[in-house]
């Protein structure tokens, strides 16, 4: 499932829906994404996510797909948001559950490495500089490339 | 042809989506680019350097070979941030 929202979500509740009346599930392994403030040069008061609406949700749905042709997932959830966000706040869930762990974690580290270089979302933060774009990571293509060789 | 322009490339170019007819010499992705540099100096900035440009057309990633047709959506936009 995908969810592409402005408000916050429940961690705890949405994990529990997850699993709800699947007792073959037996394990879920989450990715939390944070607001992060790394202090002192780089210091972040707040950022801002914008999206491709449309486009957010087509990718978003591709790489869910994906998950799901290369493990045996029996539940997948999404949730991104976008808007303006402050340090340790929620921007991204990614859960997966399956019979056994391994499915489990593998998918949700696939999918949040994939996410991150597919989806059409932008950050800008808000810094005592002034307002800046985050630049793209050449780590993140690295992490995506590392499963389109598997 | 419906052209959409997200984060810095949105703020320099001054709008977030236009309406522009496709003008008979542009094929592809690049011819677009190329063409589009030439509508002012924000277009030209925004689009000097195309290793930090991407474009979707209907919402899909494309290479600068990729043919345009009347009618489609093209997005330009940096490398993607989220997660």
């Amino acid at each position: 499932m995908i969810k592409v929202q402005r408000e916050d979500f429940d961690v705890g509740a949405e994990l529990d829906k997850l699993a709800k009346g699947n007792p073959r599930i037996g394990g879920i392994a989450s990715f939390i994404g944070l607001v992060r403030d790394m202090g002192g040069a780089d210091r972040v008061e707040a950022l801002t996510l914008e999206h491709y609406p449309g486009m957010t949700d087509k990718k978003l749905a591709e790489i869910e797909a994906e998950a799901n042709r290369r493990w045996p997932l029996d539940a997948s959830l999404i949730i991104h948001r976008y808007g303006r966000l402050e340090p340790g706040d929620r921007i991204v869930l990614v859960a997966t559950a399956s019979p056994h762990r391994e499915a489990a974690l593998a998918a949700c580290h696939f999918l949040i490495d994939w996410l991150k270089t597919d989806a059409p979302f932008w950050k800008s933060e808000e810094t005592p500089q002034g307002e800046r774009w985050v630049a793209a990571r050449s780590e993140d293509d690295e992490a995506t490339q590392r499963w389109k060789k598997r | 042809m419906k052209l959409l322009y997200f984060a810095w490339l949105r703020a320099k170019i001054g709008t977030a989506e236009e309406e522009l007819a496709l003008p008979s010499q542009v094929r592809d992705v690049n011819g677009l680019l190329q063409w589009l540099k030439s509508r002012g100096p924000g277009y030209a900035d925004a689009l000097k350097d195309l290793s930090t440009v991407r474009v979707a057309v209907n919402q899909d990633y494309v290479g600068p070979e990729h043919v345009i047709h009347d009618g489609d959506e093209v997005a330009i936009f940096p490398p993607v941030t989220g997660g």
